[in-house]
């Protein structure tokens, strides 16, 4: 993903010279042609994420329309003051791009976990919020969002969905596999997990849709309304707390839009801190946010399965304070 | 006077103006910060009178100089600058602290012509001015960029991101103002976090450095017409006073929080020159 970014973005400096990619010392090799193409349309900023982002602000202030770089969460929660009083309360054209959503820097540990991300963001007015699910959707979103302007942010997973090359359109739920008996609603590369735990339930003669929520504002809320009504049972996946994401605003949509579903399931990471050790792929199954744990409660929702190992059944409701010195074990 | 050109205004009357104007808003909204206003008057009116290059009628005139309030606080004497020269009626200056007014205590751009960026919370202004005095000399313009800065603020690391992020760029066309009037929130800066040597530290991370009397007009402005020809970024690191021009308010931490009401109000606008408040 972080790849088809770079290349639309090499594409819209050469289409727009107001463009002006701001580093944030990050993207070792993978910059260096758009650096060498177009040396007036890159900045490295240094170590230093809030001037970074104020830097970038001020450019686009002064009429460039500027990119920040960085991974996880650098860009974003590290300054987070500068995206919300001087990018976002300004309409400044500052799309910020942070590479490394939810679990892509799996045994980098949890400074490197961008998984409080999307709720953060997606409650700063203005802000426009995007996790594509493949690299063609990273490429195809990058230049509808240049097209748009910012305030903007890019979620830009490692993992990727998988899905062969279609039609993507910035605000709108695009539905990847039909079903009737419940739909899952998934953001970013996890998406390949949803699709594969719909595979999993069909061969059980469980129908299930998929709608990938490429853009969680502005909210599609007719496209996600529509699908919760017609399949009954919901659940939400995202490789992101459980707190405020997709499943926040899919919960927020479907109620407010009158929607009565006959179950709703949150599936993502549950409050608290991820300190195992393992890449992406493993701490998704150890967290439980991978197909099995989404069939499994699916399952469950819909009165399907009555056993339900221990730790896909924990909700962040339920998890007991620690007392001094106690371990969370999962 | 040119509508797109430096206006020459008296800036001794005009920063006499200024003060006149920041106690009675801040009186009339009963707001604090009356002493950073006073603090800071002029240089805002040396700024505003006559280096600065702006066109009133026109507040997005491209060719305009840039000026930047990072102590957002002292929201007061930027507004009464920008009536005085035009941008709004001197009138909506009685609007300060209203509800319903687009006057807010820290400075805001939205429904104010002529302010480039709404602060309040501090260390954001500094980045801003490099960011737009790079893109405006990227673009191959002339324009220059002033950034207004508290002492206290300088206890922001975001401050020093952008002070090493401007002189690795040379960013010539970058202007920083300290207002140095050596109090902050609670006391003095040196008995909070000592800024000393504070201009060293300014040359040592690569910029020019005018340590002046921040209330000498001659001074300011020999220093701003000294920072638009050197090839890196100038820090004007202007030692004020807190509350100048009000006896009673000078150097006295309250004046940060303080409205004057009733006989402060009228000793103060007399000290100021006006006989009949």
């Amino acid at each position: 993903m972080r790849d088809s970014f770079i290349r639309a973005l090499t594409e819209l400096a050469g289409e727009d010279p107001r463009t002006m990619l701001v580093n944030g010392d990050l993207g070792f090799s993978v910059l260096d042609d758009f650096r060498a193409r177009f040396p007036g349309n890159y900045v490295n900023a240094g170590v230093a994420e809030q001037n970074m982002t104020a830097v970038a602000c001020g450019m686009a202030l002064a009429g460039a329309r500027s990119y920040t770089y960085s991974i996880a969460n650098f860009p974003t929660l590290r300054c987070l003051e500068q995206l919300r009083n001087d990018v976002c309360y300004h309409r400044a054209d500052v799309t910020v791009v942070a590479v490394g959503g939810g679990f892509s820097y799996g045994q980098l540990g949890m400074s490197h976990f961008a998984t409080e991300d999307l709720a953060i963001l997606r409650a700063l007015p203005e802000m426009v919020v995007v996790a594509p699910s493949d690299p063609w959707q990273a490429y195809a979103l990058t230049r509808q969002l240049h097209a748009r302007g910012g305030p903007a942010y890019l979620r830009l997973d490692k993992a990727q969905a998988g899905l062969p090359e279609g039609e993507v359109v910035l605000g709108q739920v695009r539905t990847v596999r039909d079903g009737a008996d419940a739909v899952i609603f998934a953001v970013g590369g996890i998406l390949g997990e949803a699709l594969a735990a719909a595979e999993m339930l069909a061969e059980d003669g469980v129908s299930v849709r998929v709608v990938d929520v490429h853009t969680l504002k502005p909210f599609d809320a007719e496209g996600v309304c529509a699908a919760a009504r017609a399949c009954s049972y919901v659940l939400t996946l995202e490789e992101h707390s459980v707190i405020g994401g997709l499943g926040g605003a899919v919960a927020e949509a479907c109620l407010e839009g009158g929607v009565a579903v006959r179950g709703f399931t949150r599936v993502g990471l549950d409050d608290l801190y991820p300190s195992e050790v393992g890449d992406q792929q493993y701490l998704r199954a150890h967290y439980g946010v991978d197909r099995h744990a989404v069939a499994i409660r699916l399952r469950t929702m819909m009165g399907l399965d009555t056993l339900v190992p221990s730790r896909h059944r924990k909700i962040s409701s339920s998890v007991e304070p620690l007392a001094a010195g106690e371990e969370r074990t999962v | 006077m040119n509508a797109l050109s430096n206006a020459w205004f008296d800036t001794e009357d005009l920063a006499l103006r200024l003060r006149r104007h920041v106690v009675r808003m801040c009186a009339s909204g009963k707001s604090s910060h009356v002493g950073s206003g006073l603090s800071m008057a002029d240089i805002v009116a040396v700024l505003y009178g006559e280096v600065m290059r702006l066109a009133p009628a026109d507040p997005r005139w491209p060719g305009r100089d840039h000026f930047i309030l990072s102590k957002g606080h002292a929201g007061a004497c930027v507004y009464a600058a920008l009536a005085e020269r035009g941008f709004m009626p001197v009138e909506t200056l009685d609007t300060h602290y209203r509800n319903g007014s687009v006057l807010s205590g820290h400075v805001n751009h939205k429904g104010v012509p002529g302010v480039e960026l709404s602060t309040g919370s501090l260390g954001h202004g500094l980045g801003v001015g490099a960011g737009m005095a790079m893109q405006l000399r990227r673009a191959g313009g002339t324009q220059r960029v002033y950034v207004v800065l508290s002492d206290g603020e300088c206890d922001e690391g975001s401050n020093w991101e952008a002070i090493l992020f401007a002189a690795h760029h040379r960013l010539s066309n970058l202007c920083a103002v300290v207002d140095y009037n050596k109090l902050q929130s609670l006391a003095s800066v040196e008995n909070t976090i000592g800024l000393e040597p504070f201009a060293d530290k300014w040359r040592a991370f690569g910029w020019s450095v005018a340590e002046i009397d921040g209330h000498d007009h001659g001074a300011l402005k020999r220093a701003f017409a000294e920072a638009a020809t050197g090839d890196r970024p100038t820090c004007v690191l202007a030692h004020t006073v807190k509350g100048r021009g009000v006896s009673f308010m000078e150097n006295q931490v309250l004046w940060h929080y303080r409205a004057p009401a009733g006989e402060e109000f009228v000793a103060a606008l007399r000290e100021l020159g006006v006989a009949d408040a």
